[in-house]
């Protein structure tokens, strides 16, 4: 069980991060203090065209050279600090959290249609899997992470979440049950302008696993949501497929649903499902996706874990629970709780 | 002795049920909770004779194990509403989530709107204990997954066609479903079969109909002349040959 909330301004007005926190404080029964996080987009606009790397280091010394080198190879480091944090008695300080903005020299990658993002994507597989003591979780334009493992309103108070205006947040409060409780293994997930919070399991994770890293993608959070947003670059952005595509190919209709629909439609869908195969994602969840454009939410075909839809004006919610939405905006209209596999879509609209 | 008033605003679930406790030991007969927004397990457990008025959104698991009280909901409600709940009744003016009145052993739930995912999951009867879970609008998939026993009954007010969700009676192998217009093969579960709706069940149900009717104040004419699909077990054991062999 876990508690996920997400909320975007589809003309891109700024939300600070006070209200998530007070959204996923609310659904804290959902969690156990083991791990919290929030991701919002639109936070650096002084850096609006540089990637935002942020970075656990368990010290400044050893892992923080071995990834400065790597970086300085392969781009340009433009600025770079400490991320900000704030003591708090119910939260121990595991690692310390830091952020570079860069600009990685395109010209090195040769044959991919988006250099940059290919560049950066390596990166941050080789920083996670070869650089013991400094784990990337946050690697996309104008957009970051902060998570920790604690409560909700730790982990706000400790990044000071409120200072961030976002007009995308995603917010998740954690119960791990089957994998560790730690820093890098709290939600949301991220890779490049991909972000992911996920209530639930994912029983595929092996073949899925198996999938993204046959396509060059190395999981080391040691848990299975990481797997959703691989999955989503191989498909949305490699792929070039559209976010309800996506959630196609990941949670598809049944056989013999698909049997019944028009010719077009049937084909369409037969040829995702053998396409595919080994993306699909079986078991309990309920999912959002993030990125700069929109997000999407959608949960398993049979729908074991909830989701909950409002919207107020340009605002979409999508939550666990309704008290969630309506803590945050008292007046969110159109509450309802979509079906198993829909997805559910918000999209920038300026 | 007069109505007990509890501001829920900004409250945890603990303190909470501990002063509808309370009220309830020192007699009151009525209580009125203002301001609910997300605390789970309101009236849990809680027995006795007590009328009991929610406004707002109460988290999940609204009177679980419950026996006896009277609650009515001004709001929707999240999930497992009357989850395992004994006796009494749940009136949610409004729309529930998923696994509503999950293992319900006795009582009524009644909701005005739509329900989730499972209604009924596994509710069950004995004796003269025979639970009820009856809703205005209409239901997503896997209504009365392994019910073995009480009534569920969908009146589908809002929507059109009618029944639109798959696995109905998944697995069951007691009670009865009964869904207001037709029901389409498709969506029966393993488990379930379609029977005659007759003249003797409409004359059963009736006071049921009517009931519900009265508390939301409906007209019920245009539920009882109409047509009814009935889901019963077509057997009572479906999985028999699945984990066992003999």
């Amino acid at each position: 069980m876990c508690g996920i909330i997400g909320v975007i301004d589809r003309a891109r007005s700024g939300m600070d991060g006070s209200g998530i926190k007070k959204a996923l404080s609310l659904m804290n029964e959902r969690g156990s203090g083991e791990g919290a996080g929030y991701v919002a987009y639109g936070i650096y606009p002084d850096f609006p065209d540089c990637y935002a790397l942020h970075v656990f280091y368990d010290n400044l010394v050893e892992p923080k050279k071995k990834v400065d080198d790597l970086l300085e190879k392969w781009g340009r480091i433009v600025h770079q600090e400490e991320i900000p944090t704030y003591e708090q008695p119910g939260l121990k300080k595991q690692h310390i959290p830091w952020r570079y903005f860069y600009k990685p020299h395109k010209d090195l990658k040769v044959g991919s249609s988006s250099p940059e993002d290919d560049l950066v994507k390596t990166l941050v597989m080789d920083i996670n899997s070869r650089i013991e003591g400094a784990l990337v979780f946050s690697s996309g334009i104008n957009m970051g992470v902060f998570k920790a493992a604690g409560w909700p309103e730790d982990v706000a108070d400790f990044y000071r979440i409120q200072d961030y205006k976002g007009y995308i947040w995603l917010a998740h409060n954690r119960y791990p049950t089957n994998t560790p409780g730690w820093w890098g293994g709290a939600h949301p997930f991220n890779l490049l302008d991909w972000s992911v919070v996920h209530n639930g399991e994912i029983t595929s994770y092996g073949t899925n696993k198996q999938y993204v890293e046959s396509n060059g993608y190395k999981c080391t959070m040691f848990t299975d949501t990481e797997v959703v947003a691989y999955l989503f670059d191989i498909l949305g952005r490699r792929h070039g497929l559209a976010s309800d595509m996506v959630v196609k190919a990941l949670a598809p209709p049944f056989w013999d649903e698909i049997d019944e629909m028009p010719e077009r439609e049937r084909k369409i869908n037969h040829a995702m499902r053998l396409t595919y195969r080994s993306a699909q994602m079986n078991g309990p969840f309920a999912i959002v996706v993030a990125t700069s454009q929109g997000i999407v939410g959608f949960t398993d075909r049979i729908k074991l874990r909830p989701m909950v839809v409002g919207e107020n004006g340009d605002k979409l919610y999508i939550s666990s629970e309704e008290a969630a939405i309506r803590i945050m905006d008292p007046n969110v209209q159109n509450i309802r709780m979509p079906r198993a596999g829909e997805p559910v879509i918000g999209r920038v609209i300026v | 002795m007069e109505k007990v008033v509890i501001d829920a605003k900004g409250m945890h679930y603990t303190p909470l049920n501990k002063q509808v406790r309370q009220a309830v030991a020192s007699g009151a007969k009525e209580i009125e909770i203002n301001n609910v927004l997300g605390q789970r397990f309101i009236a849990d457990g809680l027995r006795g004779d007590v009328k009991i008025t929610i406004n707002g959104i109460p988290g999940g698991d609204l009177c679980m194990f419950m026996n006896g009280p009277e609650c009515t909901v001004y709001g929707n409600c999240e999930h497992a509403p009357g989850n395992t709940m004994d006796g009494g009744m749940i009136v949610v003016h409004g729309s529930a989530g998923d696994a509503v009145a999950h293992s319900m052993r006795g009582g009524k739930v009644y909701v005005r709107g739509n329900i989730g995912y499972r209604g009924g999951i596994h509710m069950k009867e004995y004796e003269s204990k025979k639970p009820m879970l009856i809703i205005g609008g209409t239901s997503h998939a896997f209504l009365g997954e392994y019910m073995a026993g009480g009534l569920i009954m969908v009146f589908c007010m809002a929507e059109e066609p009618f029944m639109q969700d798959r696995g109905i009676g998944s697995g069951i192998h007691g009670g009865e479903i009964v869904i207001r217009g037709e029901v389409a093969d498709r969506l029966l579960g393993v488990g379930a079969k379609k029977v005659e709706f007759t003249e003797t069940d409409l004359k059963r149900l009736s006071p049921v109909i009517e009931d519900f009717c009265s508390r939301f104040n409906i007209d019920p004419a245009p539920l009882m002349n109409t047509n009814y699909t009935r889901i019963v077990p077509s057997s009572s054991r479906p999985f028999a040959g699945k984990y066992t062999w003999e």
